[in-house]
């Protein structure tokens, strides 16, 4: 199979499973539904020698229905084809399955993803946290998370507070009190 | 007839005796010998190497010996961004070195969080150590590290080193002479 006859060759074969495709500077995109992601992914890679996952990454379309989107980036090392694959599922626990027994570098991605967002993968082997401490309570890249962060407590583990977050030479909000009120630190009390 | 030294320097008397008050001896032996453990969390560790390394050589200050144990450490230098899962093992890190110990927040990120106004970062070291001297840049300059280390060691010297190991001892010495 030649390069040309790749994506052509997967519309013939999962015609139907395609929702959606846009093409953006000759890279595909395909929509798809999370109940065919697997099977999907499967052809891909045994097919279509897609043996490259590049990456996992989610999307919080917070106030829309159904609010996750994730992407999958796939890649063919043999026929250099780069290959998009989207979609969209609800908060709902248990809306999309794993690919980590298709490619293992799944296994970190979907982990991460877990992390941040709080989507959970179907049949992964591991699924815990991987840069946040475990029983951490919050999911930080969600839309409703703060920037400066929550509160949080786990004796002996870790604890978080609060991120002050006005004026500073890293302004993030726009302030009109002194560096005294924001920095009490830098100017200790007179001896 | 003896053979006269015209110097001030008599090596029968002053051969191996120095008089000192015993802080000041004790200090300078201190200040001279900090074993730093380097605590490389980011981008500071990077200059932190080139401290030490022939260029800038902290073996100058008698800070050359980078102990990777705390058990053998003076000062701690906080090289880079203190995460809050990081924090705690820091803050054990620290508790596990012998007094006396002393403690710098090299960089930005290390004295306040820097630019790192974030969820997952400390807002600064001094929020869970003693911090003795704050080191500004991002990251500083091996110089900035140097004259940090110098800030310390002039501290150091001014600490009433004796008084605060033994204060039992100091006070029983100071109720018989009085």
């Amino acid at each position: 199979m030649t390069r040309q006859e790749l994506l052509p060759s997967l519309e013939k074969s999962l015609g139907e499973k395609i929702q959606n495709k846009t093409e953006f500077r000759s890279e595909t995109t395909y929509t798809i539904l999370a109940a065919d992601l697997r099977e999907i992914a499967k052809f891909c890679r045994d097919e279509l020698s897609f043996d490259y996952l590049i990456d996992i990454t989610s999307i919080d379309n917070s106030g829309e229905e159904p609010r996750f989107e994730i992407v999958y980036e796939l890649y063919s090392m043999a026929l250099d084809v780069h290959l998009r694959l989207k979609l969209r599922i609800s908060e709902d626990p248990g809306a999309v399955g794993t690919v980590s027994d298709i490619w293992p570098t799944a296994n970190w991605h979907e982990r991460e993803i877990y992390d941040m967002m709080g989507i959970k993968f179907n049949g992964h082997p591991d699924l815990r946290r991987i840069l946040m401490w475990d029983g951490y309570p919050f999911f930080p890249l969600r839309k409703e998370f703060p920037l400066e962060g929550l509160p949080s407590e786990m004796p002996d583990v870790a604890f978080t507070k609060v991120t002050p977050m006005e004026g500073g030479p890293f302004v993030t909000k726009p302030s009109t009190a002194t560096s005294k009120d924001r920095e009490p630190r830098a100017h200790p009390p007179e001896l | 007839m003896p053979e006269v030294h015209s110097t001030a320097y008599d090596s029968k008397i002053e051969g191996n005796v120095i008089f000192t008050r015993f802080d000041a001896a004790l200090n300078w032996v201190r200040k001279n010998s900090l074993w730093p453990m380097p605590m490389g969390l980011a981008c500071c560790a990077i200059e932190l190497m080139a401290t030490a390394a022939s260029r800038f050589d902290i073996a100058r200050f008698g800070a050359e010996v980078m102990r990777f144990s705390p058990r053998q450490c003076d000062v701690m230098i906080v090289a880079g961004t203190v995460t809050y899962k990081m924090a705690l093992a820091v803050k054990r890190i620290y508790e596990q070195m012998p007094e006396p110990k002393w403690v710098i927040a090299m960089g930005a990120c290390a004295s306040t969080g820097g630019m790192y106004r974030s969820y997952a970062v400390l807002q600064g070291i001094d929020q869970l150590l003693p911090v003795d001297v704050y080191i500004s840049g991002c990251p500083p300059r091996p110089e900035a590290l140097l004259a940090g280390l110098m800030k310390l060691q002039e501290k150091i010297s001014g600490e009433r080193s004796f008084r605060n190991q033994k204060p039992e001892l100091t006070e029983k010495l100071e109720d018989a002479l009085s």
